[in-house]
């Protein structure tokens, strides 16, 4: 993995700050051509690698890299899945059951049909999970998707909820069918590391807020740093600046100063903060970000 | 170890579990849902007790506490028989559908002692305790008037028939998105004498409203707009926000910021100055043992166990102060059934009193 990857947050209007500058994000992004602007931008800064949703507009930004091969050449998608507000809504409307029903194939193959209404006769876990998985992955057809991640909310019910079996199921699948590595996005870092130890999933690549003023640490910055220390994983960092609660230098220098990290994902707008960040992490990271 | 029960396993009832299993003085002892699919799942993969029948639960299983995420007609007839039985209860929002019954529910409660509280996560939101902590320090002075709204995404098509699109079963715009925002006016400013002007609009729904509006008056002066409306695509997600306006400045809240504008620095809290302060929801929350959807998810079930195990008679989110709510909601049903008030006769008899039997909008 790469120092530094690009998140997404920014073009979805998510911004933990205010609601004011998510909405203004919104409207700036709502052109496709500015967002792939800004990733032109971080990817002629050298990153490229790309950490998003499975939102629909993230279908536009794999539409024109594969319409432009040699431009992005190298570039490299992280897909998390899936996009949470899609099912939230959608359980809001149609309950659990209903939601599920909505989201599994009903067109195109019929074997996919057939399988997602069997596996949904026979509550199938893994028949049900992996239909999803594989309708979240379509949009990143012929593109490189090394790591897979689960989004955090869906993470976190699983772990809450006990439903450890999930875990299995996407790290399998995800590196059977896709020959990738799992990921997991996480608010309870102390919490799932040892859940995966227990269920076999090796040395798995975990991304979760990690910010000197612990800002959604949740059991506390303490647990965090302890379990960086004691177990094998590799971390991600993210919310870094604790949505803009930090200045730049001393968040970075900070986490740079965390044992263990491997990458940090970060979201900007502009070529200048993108590259301001980039220079810190060449500044303060002990080998330089990027190659 | 506090033995619950979750009871209800839509959207809050699921994600209530999620929080509550892993929470370190709790045991949950069994989950149960009148739909067997899910259940059958969760009893395969997380070997969770399950039960399709409420009172059998009851029955068999020894329970301390039941997190009741039912659809609010349920409600009563569950929260008390779990009340009879010494259980505390936590229920989600709205209460009751009826402010009688929620009155009658807070009086039992009382009665048996028990610990009780009610899913109004916003009163755990860092930003919105933060303006209820500037008000009662006087930071605005005398408030004159406030504005709480609502909007969001819920309802953007006409669609099928669930509980969620019958008013009758506490569903609609009211009941799911309006009820945040009028609970968060009583904890505030208390309870309305009269409510006035308020609209209960059908944009897509059939069978219950889709947008909210009122005017709510309180004894001192003060009044309250209401607006709320849950078919709202610009928004990404629920967005509820406050704004309160006194004679020493404004205050606007919603769940990322607190912008205050003070006149005069005296009776502000420490930090706090003339002019404009602002605070984020980074310095404004605590972090939680366990995150799921958002702190406040997380912060209102610690606090409801923390109150059963230090047998706490507080609650700052106790059926009473439900069934204010409650009673506002019944009240703005009453005033949008009984319609707009025709005027024109008022105009007529102001602007000509001798000749109103002539006019010509006279009813």
């Amino acid at each position: 993995m790469d120092k530094l990857l690009f998140g997404d947050n920014q073009f979805f209007g998510v911004n933990h700050m205010s609601e004011e500058k998510a909405r203004a994000q919104s409207m700036r992004f709502q052109d496709i051509g500015a967002v792939i602007d800004v990733l032109d931008a971080a990817y002629d800064e050298g990153i490229k690698t790309f950490m998003c949703t499975t939102h629909d507009r993230i279908g536009l930004v794999v539409e024109h890299m594969r319409a432009n091969p040699t431009r992005y050449a190298d570039y490299v998608f992280y897909p998390g899945m899936p996009y949470a507000h899609k099912y939230a809504n959608a359980v809001t409307e149609e309950g659990p059951l209903g939601a599920l029903k909505k989201f599994m194939p009903s067109d195109g193959l019929i074997d996919a049909a057939m399988r997602g209404g069997m596996s949904l006769a026979r509550k199938d876990v893994e028949g049900i999970g992996t239909l999803l998985i594989d309708a979240e992955m379509k949009m990143f057809q012929g593109m490189n998707t090394p790591v897979i991640f689960v989004q955090n909310v869906v993470t976190d019910l699983i772990l809450g909820l006990g439903f450890n079996e999930a875990f299995r199921i996407f790290a399998n699948h995800i590196r059977n069918r896709y020959g990738a590595e799992p990921g997991f996005i996480t608010m309870n870092t102390p919490k799932l590391v040892p859940v995966l130890e227990e269920l076999g999933i090796e040395n798995p690549i975990i991304c979760s807020n990690i910010n000197k003023i612990g800002f959604r640490m949740s059991g506390g910055i303490k647990a965090y740093e302890q379990t960086l220390k004691s177990h094998r994983f590799r971390a991600i960092a993210m919310s870094v600046f604790a949505s803009g609660a930090l200045k730049p230098d001393e968040a970075i220098k900070w986490i740079c100063d965390q044992p263990n990290i491997e990458s940090i994902v970060f979201g900007a707008s502009s070529r200048a903060n993108i590259r301001n960040t980039r220079e810190l992490v060449d500044k303060y990271w002990k080998t330089p970000a990027t190659v | 170890m506090i033995k619950v029960a979750v009871v209800g396993l839509g959207k809050m009832g699921i994600s209530h579990l999620g929080i509550i299993r892993p929470h370190k003085d709790v045991e949950v002892a069994a989950i149960c849902d009148s739909t067997g699919y899910l259940l059958d799942i969760l009893s395969k993969y997380t070997g969770l007790r399950t039960y399709t029948d409420y009172t059998k639960m009851l029955d068999e299983v020894e329970l301390d506490a039941v997190i009741i995420a039912t659809p609010s007609r349920a409600h009563i007839t569950m929260v008390t028989a779990a009340l009879e039985k010494g259980i505390h209860v936590f229920c989600e929002k709205p209460f009751t559908l009826n402010g009688e019954e929620s009155k009658n529910l807070a009086n039992l409660v009382v009665e048996k002692g028990l610990v009780n509280q009610v899913g109004y996560h916003y009163r755990f939101v860092g930003a919105f305790r933060e303006v209820k902590r500037l008000l009662d320090a006087g930071a605005i002075g005398e408030v004159s008037h406030v504005m709480a709204e609502a909007y969001g995404p819920v309802v953007l098509k006409p669609k099928g028939s669930t509980w969620r699109t019958q008013r009758s079963e506490g569903g609609g715009c009211l009941y799911d998105y309006a009820a945040h925002p009028i609970n968060l006016i009583n904890w505030y400013f208390g309870m309305p004498h009269s409510v006035g002007g308020s609209v209960l609009g059908k944009i897509f729904s059939r069978d219950t409203d889709d947008e909210v509006y009122s005017t709510l008056y309180f004894d001192d002066g003060k009044t309250a707009q209401l607006s709320v409306n849950w078919s709202d695509e610009s928004y990404r997600k629920m967005s509820t926000k406050i704004t309160v306006w006194g004679t020493k400045g404004r205050i606007y809240a919603d769940r990322q910021e607190v912008q205050l504008y003070a006149r005069e620095k005296a009776g502000l809290p420490d930090g706090y100055n003339a002019g404009w302060n602002v605070r984020y929801t980074t310095d404004l929350t605590k972090e939680v043992d366990f995150y799921i959807r958002g702190e406040e998810y997380s912060a209102q079930l610690d606090y409801f166990v923390r109150a059963i195990k230090e047998k706490s008679k507080d609650n700052i989110n106790d059926f009473v102060s439900a069934a204010y709510t409650d009673r506002v909601i019944s009240m703005l049903i009453a005033d949008a059934e009984a319609g707009p008030k025709d005027m024109s006769g008022v105009i007529a008899q102001r602007a000509a009193p001798q000749r109103k039997r002539f006019s010509l909008f006279a009813r």
